[in-house]
This record gives C-alpha cells, sequence and structure tokens, in this order.
C-alpha cells in the first residue's frame, strides 16, 4: 500500500519540470496562470529562494505562441527595473524546451487580501499611490500593464508595494491603431516581437472585464487603458466625494476625458491625502470651509485660544 | 517664503496686534504707540528665533514647545520693565509663540513631504 503523502510526493515529482541543466532545484509549486506555471525554487549558487515561470507542458510545444509570451513578458520586466515592478534574475530554455525566467520570490499578501483586513484610507491611499508609481514608470518606457487589479498587486512584509502579472503587458507601439495615430511610435525592435496567444493578435481582447476600459474591449489600448483601472481599483478604496470624483474621472467613457497621466491621477489624491481641493472635484462653500477647517484646525484652536483669552483679559479687566 | 521669514512676519503681525489690543485698556491708551512698537519688535525677535528653530528641528512638539519658552521668555522681559500685569502680558505672550513655533512648523511641511516622496 502507498499512503497517501508518498501519493502526493510522487505526484509532484512527475508534474515538477526537469530542471537539470539549469542551476535551480524545484521546492514546490507556487500557482498557474494563463501562460505558466510559477513554481518555488532554490538557487544553490546564490543560496537563495526565487519563482520561476516556465510555459505549461499543455501550451509549450513547438508552434505554440505561449514560448514567445513568456519570453515576452520577461522582455518587459527586465526592462522595467523599479522598485514597485517584480526583477528578472534569469531567463533560459529547459531540456525539453520550454522556455523560463527566474525572477524575485516575492513574499507577502495580494492587495485584495491586504483590503480585506480593514485598513484606514490613508494606508489604502498610500498603497495606491505606490502601484500607480509603479505604473507610471511602466508608461514612461511604453509599456502598458493592461490587468491592473487588486489581485495582481502584492504587498511585502515590509511595506514594499509590487505590481505583478505583466503576462499581457504590450509597449504602446504594438498596437496597429496607435501606430496608425502616431508614426514615431514604430520601433524596428518591436516589430519583431511575437508577444504570444493572449497578445500576439491586437485585436485580442485580455484582461479582466471588471477593470477593462471601454477602448479596451474594442481592442485599442493606451497608457490612458491602465488609468481606467486605476479609476475601478481607487473607485473600490473609498466612498468619499472628492475621491469618488477622482476615480471617475479616471474611468471617464472617454480616454480624453480622463487624466492624461497616472502622475496626475497620483497628485489628485495626494492633494485629497493633504486635504487641499482636487481637480476633479468642484466641491460647494460649505465643504471647502469644513475641509479647510478640518486641515488646519489645530491653528484655528489656537488663535480662537488667544482670541479668548485677550477677551477674557478684558472682562477682568472691567470687572 | 521660507519659514525664517514667515516665523518673522507672523511674529511681527500678531505683535501688532496683541498691542493694538491695550486700546481696550483705558489707562494704557495714551500710550498705544510706544506699547505696539515695543509688541512688534517683540513678536518680530519671537519670530525670528522660533523660525530660525524651525528651520534647524524639525518637529510639531519641539517647535510649539520651543515657541511657548521664547514667547514667555520675552513676556517675561516685558514684564520686568512693567510689574504688576503678569497675566496680561505673560498669557498672551505664551500664547503667540506657541502660534509662531506651530505655523513655522506646519509652514512648506506639506511641500518637504511631496519632496521626500518624488526623490
Amino acid at each position: 500500500m502507498i499512503s497517501e503523502r508518498a501519493l502526493d510526493r510522487l505526484s509532484a515529482m512527475f508534474g515538477a519540470p526537469d530542471l537539470s541543466g539549469t542551476r535551480y532545484e524545484v521546492l514546490s509549486e507556487l500557482g498557474r496562470g494563463g501562460m505558466g506555471i510559477v513554481y518555488l525554487a532554490r538557487d544553490p549558487a546564490l543560496d537563495r529562494e526565487v519563482a520561476l515561470k516556465i510555459v505549461d507542458r499543455a501550451d509549450g510545444g513547438t508552434g505554440s505562441a505561449a514560448p514567445a509570451a513568456l519570453a515576452h513578458e520577461a522582455r518587459i520586466l527586465a526592462r522595467l527595473e523599479h522598485p514597485g515592478i517584480v526583477p528578472v534574475h534569469d531567463f533560459g530554455e529547459l531540456r525539453d524546451g520550454r522556455v523560463y525566467y527566474a525572477m524575485k520570490r516575492v513574499r507577502g499578501e495580494r492587495l485584495d487580501a491586504w483590503l480585506s483586513a480593514g485598513r484606514d484610507l490613508p494606508d489604502r491611499l498610500a498603497v495606491f499611490l505606490r502601484v500607480c508609481d509603479a505604473v507610471a514608470f511602466a508608461h514612461a518606457h511604453d509599456v502598458v500593464h493592461r490587468d491592473l487589479k487588486p489581485e495582481n498587486v502584492m504587498i511585502g512584509g515590509f511595506g514594499d508595494v509590487l505590481v505583478l502579472d505583466w503576462g499581457i503587458a504590450r509597449t504602446e507601439n504594438q498596437n496597429p491603431k496607435n501606430q496608425k495615430q502616431n508614426p514615431k511610435n514604430q520601433n524596428p525592435e518591436n516589430q519583431n516581437e511575437n508577444p504570444g496567444p493572449r497578445t500576439a493578435n491586437p485585436e485580442l481582447v485580455a484582461g479582466t472585464p471588471h477593470y477593462m476600459a471601454p477602448e479596451q474591449r474594442a481592442g485599442a489600448i493606451d497608457r490612458r487603458s491602465d488609468i481606467y483601472a486605476l479609476g475601478v481599483m481607487l473607485r473600490d478604496l473609498g466612498g468619499v466625494a472628492p475621491l469618488a470624483a477622482i476615480a471617475r474621472k479616471a474611468q471617464a467613457e472617454d480616454p480624453g476625458s480622463r487624466y492624461q497621466t497616472v502622475q496626475e491621477l497620483a497628485a489628485d489624491v495626494q492633494r485629497f491625502l493633504a486635504g487641499r481641493a482636487v481637480a476633479a472635484h468642484r466641491e460647494p462653500l460649505l465643504e471647502r470651509v469644513v475641509r479647510i477647517g478640518r486641515r488646519n484646525k489645530v491653528a484655528i484652536v489656537l488663535v480662537l485660544t488667544y482670541l479668548a483669552v485677550r477677551m477674557l483679559l478684558l472682562w477682568l479687566a472691567r470687572v | 517664503m521660507n519659514k525664517l521669514l514667515f516665523a518673522t512676519l507672523l511674529g511681527g503681525f500678531l505683535g501688532i496686534f496683541d498691542g493694538l489690543t491695550a486700546l481696550f485698556t483705558p489707562e494704557v491708551r495714551s500710550q498705544i504707540v510706544g506699547i505696539v512698537i515695543g509688541s512688534t519688535i517683540k513678536g518680530l525677535l519671537t519670530g525670528v528665533i522660533i523660525g530660525f528653530f524651525a528651520t534647524r528641528v524639525q518637529s510639531l512638539l519641539a517647535g510649539t514647545i520651543f515657541g511657548l519658552i521664547v514667547g514667555g521668555f520675552f513676556a517675561y522681559l516685558i514684564l520686568l520693565m512693567n510689574p504688576g500685569h503678569a497675566l496680561n502680558i505673560m498669557l498672551p505672550g505664551c500664547l503667540v509663540g506657541v502660534i509662531v513655533g506651530y505655523a513655522a512648523q506646519r509652514h512648506q511641511a506639506g511641500r518637504a513631504r511631496d519632496v521626500a516622496r518624488s526623490v
């Protein structure tokens, strides 16, 4: 009789990829995505754990676009060296022909789980701003994430915020619609890229429906599609009027009516956090008075105290 | 406007205001010009010292307490020259110091945070 535990181990052994020829040792499976399987592995040379993303056996055959898609993802990640974007360490091919890349092993909690623990609004917005930083950096390098959502953001144990899953990310000049509009975006290097099954056809709709901008559903993307997704994330973070207005502006149907850059969106959220008026929200007079009062409450209390003391002293002098 | 200039101007403004309140006290109304000038100089000096402190120490609590001490010290000097009005001189003088100390620390604090974030 074979015990269940032994059966599980055998099953894991047969399912595990053959890493001979690489410097990695598989420890366990971390998860499966649309493009590949992510394994926890050990790099004995540097004595550290890494995450290995390997094309799924089912998609790894000759003629499949999955290997090219994984290579595309690795290249995009390698281009984006930023504290908020998971770094790539290595890229290679297994003996069975499947491609893989090694990246930092991210420890922490997914944003959706982190939020479910009931966080303060300033903490939630601080994380949101860190996500904006990473996305703005990607946009500065002409990369559009296309699948921004809380499930693709990881909060590390030391407060680090990482944007994950760049599997369907595209460079803006990969979209023929954009190229027609902006010929200077034509980059021979990118024209040679074959982004894979989920992205090979620019008209192919990819992303998570709840977070997808209308134009993304139609197959056209630019950085404002990410701004739309950030708007959906922001809407889910908090419901106070100025934030709701910021989220609404970010989610405008017409991309031209949205914030045109992530920096503009982040600046408005920062203004809200600092107690200042936000560009997206025209506040009524009473709301403005309350906001200014809240922002300067200690100063107002001090001045009122001073005036009260002065009045008291005058009254005492007359009694 | 930097912290030093801001605190000096605020101290001067509050000094003028502080001096003008003497108008409500009939027995000193005749000396109002001297009182306002003296109070303004006191306010400006308080502002300069507190403003300089604010450029060196970034702490709301420390800045406010320092303001209280400086405001109290100058008020005490005035009290030594005008004995018998302890409450009228010390209490507003200390409060002016607290207000200038607090305001000097808050001034441009948001901008400093923004700069720190962008680095």
